[in-house]
Formats: structure tokens, sequence, C-alpha cells
């Protein structure tokens, strides 16, 4: 097998050297009768140029991404990726090693974690950020938890427009816990109304949740949502699934948040129809012994130079065993790095440009879009590059008709809520061209 | 001495020392659009106080060579004990980048992902094969992802039956997300001692096996490298009680191709794709854990489940009883496809290679350390070989002292004081993918750092001399923990 450097012969010299005949002696202390008799049921082994071929095959299986025009996100956004991204990450330095258990070999990875936390902060505008979380669904159930133990309640208010997926993974994070999740309908308008919000909340509220933007793309009023949270001693988490929204929109730490979470994908991870992605989670530093999740800090050797460690170590389950506030043992190294070196490439002005840019885009399609005869914004307000359009007819059909002319209508919402049989879900960004856009108002026109 | 001649190395500052204002490594396109009217002032955000601003140049250099202070697998010997560092493939990173897959959004329609849907599909058939299982999902996004999935479906089975029970019983020698895992789905863990042998006690296991047991995690072969050769009789018993065998599947590679969990007795299990299939660690993940059933319990597995139809591969979420999502949308899919890659690549035959390499490789090491370094366990070695300090500490030193040093000879350290059931612990774990020069080489330094132990105790107590920092004040560090970077004249961040 080419991945294996021992030859035939050389096998032989160890195997006489621990005084061994057949390979097959090795495995005496599993008992015969358990051991498999014959070779596994797989495909033969393929030379590389064969995998390669299929696998290219396989590929293109799926949608051409250059020939189509997608305009999904829905928690998933496709951004272009400088180029300097991959090849970075692609350093062996960085992606053939593990978790920084041992500082003097690992300062790269721990500095990047360290500078991957301050970015969080900055961009949340909160005062601690953990090394990430497997995504951002995951890390609103890790953050129901540390809400939970922070305030040993039982109650968790979370509106309706946090990601349905989101809700889900909480749901079965959260199960075992005897903790209640409700549901708070969101108004007309497509926002969570503060004073509504007031008045389901109870001193046994442990947290409210809100998105921002929500689900369906809206603005949330969030200082008055902390305020009404914070007047019961609830938590207000917000989470954010399109990260490129906070070159733009404040950071909620400085709206009232205590725990900023969600998905930073879109800081230069590729779509990979799903996954590998970057849940983060940010804290006021109150919580910093309730954090879930890796932590780098700063610290200095023996001959005072500053070098970074995982630290704080004896909240995780290495240490703590079944009393750890996780269960989680890494973090996403990869795309961690992944969104640090996006970042800082853009930069300051990179990122509000980028945030602008895509708002424009969105605010164009919305014009272009709601004077289609019978289409119309439902929830018309502020918006960042996401909104709902409601259809005159039903648009399962309709979208499948414009997929067929390579056009990709965003999210047909009944996918998530089998009552909104009209509404399609349509995110913009910097990949969708101005003349993208106006081929899916043509389209669109003439379809429906 | 000649380490005087050279000059101090210049250390590589923070991204936010290295920003000057007015610069930025990226242009963002054109408009072609109208500006958009302004949004409220109450949602927009104002300048962000120490943001960095770098050209590509220096974004470059930067990740550049604090890359260089790491040391990663490509770079040599990585014997780090329970974590596989396998050599990574690098066809599987080619496959993950080509634009079909890596463009692909998760939503698309199932006409749309026909390729995606069709790598997902046959990986859970080839993992099933592997392991022995009937039905596996890909949606965990690590091994302590799975092992909740894994233990979330016990507790959902132990429901449908009326009772979920209270107690899961862990041995001593486990990883600590099973615990931590067990845990969060609302059981009480009680630990199975370690016989001398280092396996499951068997007596005390029976003991302890009762109707309010819900399940026993094992690994096997455990975190000794010992293979649990009583798992047809410990599956019995934990059976005999109505309770469920959850096999921690992290040390798959030591018997891949040669047995299987599934024929042993355990109804579910996780796999670690990062570990046995070759999906690089990443610097700390991305991972994958998916998670294998035997029949009764695969209608609790996570939804949506991929079905092969006649009109092409479709996700199906119509199982009632399914313990619902862990993950958004499906899972670390590019982690599934360098795992299916690397399935492919190594066919039958190559599998059980991985299997056969990896446990001769440790047993040569085993084999030429043993006596230079105490073993505490004599029995078999599989994948993995576990020594202790307990001989060096004459010399006043410790197993930390050892990993150190070793850095010194350019080798990462082996995983040290785990299992907690050793004192001292050094876990080896060369894999598959070193020859006999590079293990030789290793052997060599673990040798001379012994007889170091005893002329120069002060070298390892002081080391490691060549890396680019030395032991770091890591006590001082927790207790005044700075968790990240703040400007000089920090006036707060709007």
């Amino acid at each position: 097998m080419r991945y294996i450097p021992s030859s035939p012969g050389e096998r032989r010299r160890l195997l006489e050297a621990i005084g061994l005949r057949h390979a097959g002696e090795l495995f005496d202390s599993i008992p015969r009768e358990f051991r498999l008799e014959r070779p596994l049921s797989l495909p033969d082994p393929m030379p590389e140029a064969d995998l390669v071929e299929h696998l290219r095959g396989l590929s293109e299986q799926n949608l051409d991404p250059r020939a189509a025009a997608v305009f999904l996100g829905a928690g998933a956004y496709r951004h272009f990726i400088p180029a300097v991204v991959d090849h970075l990450i692609s350093r062996s330095e960085f992606y053939s090693s593990y978790t920084p258990y041992q500082p003097e070999f690992s300062q790269g990875t721990l500095q990047a974690i360290f500078e991957f936390q301050t970015l969080i902060c900055q961009l949340t505008s909160l005062d601690i950020s953990n090394a990430s979380l497997y995504d951002g669904a995951s890390a609103l159930g890790e953050a129901i938890l540390l809400a939970h133990r922070a305030r040993r309640r039982r109650r968790v208010v979370t509106a309706a427009t946090v990601h349905p997926e989101y809700l889900k993974v909480a749901a079965t994070l959260t199960s075992r816990l005897d903790l209640r999740i409700e549901t708070l309908p969101s108004g007309a308008d497509g926002l969570v109304d503060p004073g509504r919000l007031a008045q389901s909340l109870d001193p046994q509220t442990a947290a409210v949740v809100i998105q921002q933007p929500n689900f369906l793309g809206r603005l949330e009023e969030v200082e008055a949502i902390a305020e009404a949270a914070h007047r019961v001693g609830a938590l207000l988490l917000v989470v954010v699934n399109e990260a490129v929204s906070l070159g733009l929109l404040k950071g909620p730490g400085s709206q009232g948040a205590d725990v900023v979470l969600g998905e930073a994908q879109s800081l230069g991870v590729p779509l990979s129809f799903g996954g590998p992605y970057l849940g983060f989670m940010a804290i006021r530093s109150d919580f910093l012994r309730e954090l879930p999740g890796r932590l780098v800090g700063q610290a200095r050797d023996a001959a005072g130079r500053t070098g970074y460690v995982l630290t704080l170590a004896t909240r995780e389950q290495h240490i703590r065993r079944e009393r750890a506030t996780s269960n989680i043992c890494t973090n996403q190294g990869l795309c961690m790095l992944a969104a640090s070196i996006f970042l800082a490439t853009l930069g300051k002005q990179g990122m509000r440009d980028l945030a602008d840019l895509n708002r424009a885009r969105a605010e164009y399609a919305k014009s272009r879009l709601s004077r289609i005869p019978g289409c119309r914004i439902p929830h018309d307000g502020p918006t960042f590059n996401e909104f709902v359009l409601e259809l005159p007819g039903e648009a399962k059909p309709l979208h499948r008709a414009l997929l067929r002319k390579g056009i990709v209508a965003g999210l047909p919402l009944a996918d998530y809520f089998p009552e909104r049989k009209r509404d399609l879900l349509l995110a913009f960004t910097e990949m969708n061209s101005k003349s993208q856009i106006d081929r899916l108002a043509e389209a669109l026109g003439e379809a429906r | 001495m000649s380490v005087e001649k050279v000059p101090p190395k210049r250390p590589e500052g923070l991204l936010f020392e290295q920003s000057t204002a007015g610069k930025r490594g990226c242009e963002v396109p054109a408009a072609q659009v109208p500006a958009a009217a302004p949004l409220d002032a109450r949602f927009i955000r104002g300048e962000i106080e120490g943001f960095p601003e770098l050209s590509e140049r220096e974004v470059v250099r930067h990740f550049t060579r604090i890359s260089r202070l790491n040391y990663g697998n490509d770079q040599g010997f990585y014997p780090l004990g329970s974590c596989t560092m396998k050599y990574n493939p690098k066809v599987n990173e080619k496959a993950a980048r080509l634009e079909g897959f890596a463009e692909a959004h998760p939503l698309l329609p199932e006409e749309a992902v026909q390729g995606s849907l069709q790598v997902v599909s046959e990986l859970e058939r080839f993992l099933c094969e592997i392991a022995g299982m009937d039905a596996f999902t890909l949606q965990p996004a690590a091994g302590a992802q799975g092992e909740l999935t894994g233990i979330r479906m016990v507790r959902a089975f132990h429901e449908s039956r009326g009772n979920p029970r209270q107690v899961v019983l862990i041995p001593d020698s486990a990883h600590g997300t099973n615990p931590a895992s067990a845990h969060l789905c609302g059981y009480r863990v009680e630990e199975i001692a370690s016989d001398s042998r280092g396996c499951v006690d068997l007596p005390h296991l029976r003991e302890r096996m009762s109707e309010d047991v819900a399940v026993l995690m094992l690994t096997n072969p455990n975190t000794l490298g010992v293979f649990e050769s009583e798992i047809g009789e410990i599956c019995r018993v934990v059976h005999d009680a109505g309770g469920i065998v959850y096999l921690d599947g992290a040390n798959l590679n030591a018997f891949v191709g040669v047995a299987r969990p599934g024929d042993m007795g355990a109804d579910v299990m996780h796999v670690n794709l990062h570990k046995t299939f070759s999906t690089p660690h990443g610097g700390g993940g991305p991972g994958s854990g998916p998670v294998g059933v035997k029949e009764p319990l695969a209608r609790f597995l996570p939804v949506p489940r991929v079905a092969r139809t006649e009109a092409g591969y479709r996700w199906r979420s119509d199982f009632p009883e399914s313990i619902g999502r862990v993950h958004a949308f499906h899972g670390n899919f590019g982690m599934v496809l360098r795992a299916y890659a690397y399935v492919l690549a190594n066919g039958p035959g190559g599998l059980r290679e991985i299997a056969e390499t990896a446990v001769l490789n440790a047993n040569y090491v085993r084999k030429r350390l043993e006596g230079t370094y105490h073993l505490p366990y004599s029995s078999p070695t599989l994948h993995e070989v576990i020594f202790s300090d307990r001989n060096l500490e004459k010399h006043g030193v410790r197993t930390l002292d050892v990993a150190k040093r070793l850095m010194d000879y350019g080798f990462h350290p082996p995983t040290i004081y785990f299992p907690l059931i050793v004192k001292g612990a050094l876990m080896i774990e060369p894999t598959e993918s070193e020859g006999i020069q590079e293990l030789d080489a290793f052997i060599e330094a673990m040798i001379r750092i012994a007889r170091e132990a005893e002329e120069d105790p002060d070298l390892l107590r002081t080391a490691p001399h060549s890396t680019p920092i030395g032991r770091l004040d890591e006590a001082a560090a927790a207790r005044k923990p700075i968790l990240r970077w703040t400007p000089a004249t920090s006036k707060g961040e709007a």
C-alpha cells in the first residue's frame, strides 16, 4: 500500500525482532471466533489516477457551481475566498498537527487561536471567546447549557426566527436536563416584539435566544430585547449565522448580549455540503468558568519570553470527566485558522466593504423582485443580505422550474415551515452579480 | 559554545501589533448596483478599534512564520497515543477541493447533489462492512459528539421499552469524553475497575451489572493498547441484564480488516474518521465521528438519513423515533469525502495491512524499549504501548521531562499522563505510517534520554532547549488569564 513506508523485507525484519513468524500472530489476543476469516467486502484498491477520475466524476454529478446562479443562504453562505486562505491552511505544519498539547511544539496553532479569540471578541464586542466549536447549531446547544449552569434556572425562551436546525440540535443536546425550551412566535413584521417577550418572561427564565439577522433576514431590536431579558435576570444569547454581517452591524455585545454565538463559515470556509464549518462563542467575562471548549492564554517561559498555552483546562472533560462543562475535546482548528486568515486579509476596511456590498446587492434584488406583479416582501423592513419573497402561488413548483434553468431560487420556506407555501428565502452575496440577479428577476417574472 | 553565536530570534508579533492604518489585503468587487439607502444608525457599528490592517504580503508572511513554530506529522514522527497521527494522503485534500463538492450548498435540492449523496451513502455502506454494523450516521462532528449521539440512542431505545435506566458503566481506563457524554445524556456514571492485565475486571462487571445499567461504554482495544479478550463474555453479561454495549472505536486502527466490533457483540459504536480513516487533525479539528448501530437501534438514528431510491439518492426524515439532529445540515461532509477516498485507495487488503503494520510497529517499539522504560502492563500490545516513568524516579526525572527532551531530538512527544490508571504514563502509538528507519531513530533517542536521566537529570528537567520557547508557566497563565489581545490604550469598542 502506497501510504505505508515499510518494504516486505523490512516487515520481516520487524517480525523477527519481536519473535514472530507471521503477521497473523500479532492478533493472537483477539479470540479466534471473532477474527474475520475473509477479506472485507469493499471495492478493490484504486491507484491515485483512477481515484481522482472517480471522484471528479462524482463531483460532476452535483450542480455545476460555475454555471448555476445560486441564491441560497439559510445558515450557509457562498462568499469569495482569497487564494491566501487555502494556500496557508494547506501548510502541513498546520494541517497535519494535532491539538496543541505540547506548547513548545505548537506555538503556531496556539498563537493563531489567540488571534482568533481576539478577532471574535472584536467582531462580537464581547470580552472572551473560546477556540471555536463544531458548528453554529451545537454552539447554541452549548450556550443554552451555559446559561442553565450560570443561572440554575430551567426555562429558555427562544424566538421562532432562530435557525430551525439550530433549535433541533439544541433540543437534542439539552433534552436530558429537564429544561423547557419555549418558542415565542414573531410578529407580522418578522421580528420579536420586545413588549410581548417581556410578558412571557419570568424569574425562572435562564435565557432568551434570538438570531441577528434572524432566520427571515430581518434585523432584531437587540437592545430592547436585552433589556427585557435582563429585567428578569435572564441571559441574552444572540445567534449570528452570517458572520459577514458583523462587518456592518453592531457587535451584539455592545447592545446587551451576554453570549454571542453562531456560525463563522462565511469567513473563508467553503460550503462543502454543510461541513466542516466553524461554531464560535463569545461571552461576558462573568461566565468564564462556565465556558465550554478550548481556550488559549498568554504565558511566559523561564527566560521571560511570551508564548501561548491551552489554559483553564480544569473546566474540561479530560480533567473533570463527568463534571466537565461539556464533553467537547477539540475545536475546529483548521476552519478557525481559515477564518483568522480571511479576517486578517479582508481587514478593517475590507470587512466593512464586503458587508456593504452584500447589503447593496440584496437591496437591489429586493427592489427588483418586489416589483414583479404578484410578488411582495412580507416582512418589510431592515435586512442584511437575505430576505423573504412571497410569490403569488406555491413556491415549490416554481423553484423546481427555475432549477431546470440553472437558477436555485433560494429556499422554499415550506421546507421548514409547512404553512409558508408561497415564501422563498433568498440570499445575495458578492458572488451573485447584478446580471445573475436580473436573470432571477426575469425568470421569476416569466414563471410565476 | 556555538549557541551564543546565534543572535536571538525576533519573535513573531501578533497580527494586531503588525497592523498599520490604511493597509488592506483584499479589494472587494464593484457594487454593480445602485448604492443602498443606509441602514438606521442604531444598527451600524463604528470602526472596530484594533482590527487588523495588513497587506496580503504581510498576512502570508505572518502565517507562514507562525506555521514554522508548529510541528506537524509531515515534519516527523508524531507518536501521540490514542490520537492515531497517521499520514494524511494528499489526494484527499485535492478531492475535498473539487469545485462540485466544495461549492455545494447543503440545502440544494437532492437532484442537484447526487454526487455528494452517493459519497455519503457509499461511505455508510463501507463503514457498516468494516465495523460489522447494520446502519451508520455520518452526522456527528467528532468522536465526542459521536458518543453523545450513541448514548442518546441507547436512552431512546430503553425509553421505548418503558425504562431509560440510570447508570452507564465505564472502565477506569476510558477517555474523559466517555463519562462527560454519558452525563450529558442524563446518566449516572459508575466506574469499572481494571484488573492486573489492564482489562475490564469481569467479576467486578458481573457484580455491578443490573437492570439499572443502560449501557457499558467500552474502548477496545482499550487505552492501554490491550485487546479485551473476554469481550464475548463481557457482552453476554451486559446483554443478559438487558443492557447495551457501546464500543468506543477510537482504536479501530488496531484491527481494521482483522476483526469487527459488530461480530463481537457491540450494539453501537463510533469511529473517528480523523484517526483510522486519515482525515487531517488540522491542529485540533475538524474531525468526524460517525456512529454505527445494529438493527434494533437503527430507528433512533439522527435524521435526515440518506436513502437509495429508484429516483436516485434522497434524504429521508420520516423516522418518528429518531433522536433528532446533532449537527446542522449533514455533518462534516469534507471529512466524509476524504475518508471515502481513503477507503477506496486502500481496498480490503490495504486496510488489513494498516492494522498489521500499526500493531507490528507498536510491538517493535515495545520490544526495544522494554527494560529501559518500565512497562506497567505486560499484556499483549496491539496498536500502542504504554510505559511509565518508574525507572527514572530515582534520578528525579518525570514523564514530562522525557517528553520535553524528545523535542530536542526532533520528535513529537507521545501522549503523557494518560490513561489515568498508569502513574506517569507515556503512551506511544507509532501507527502504520512509519518505516523502520524512523522507528529506530526514535528508539535510539528514547534510550539516550534514559541514559541522560542518569548522567545529567537537569538537562531533562530544563528541556526543551531547541524550541522557540521554553516551558511556559501554565499555573500563572491560569491564575491571571490573558485570553485576547487588547489595544495599549483601549477606549472600549464601538
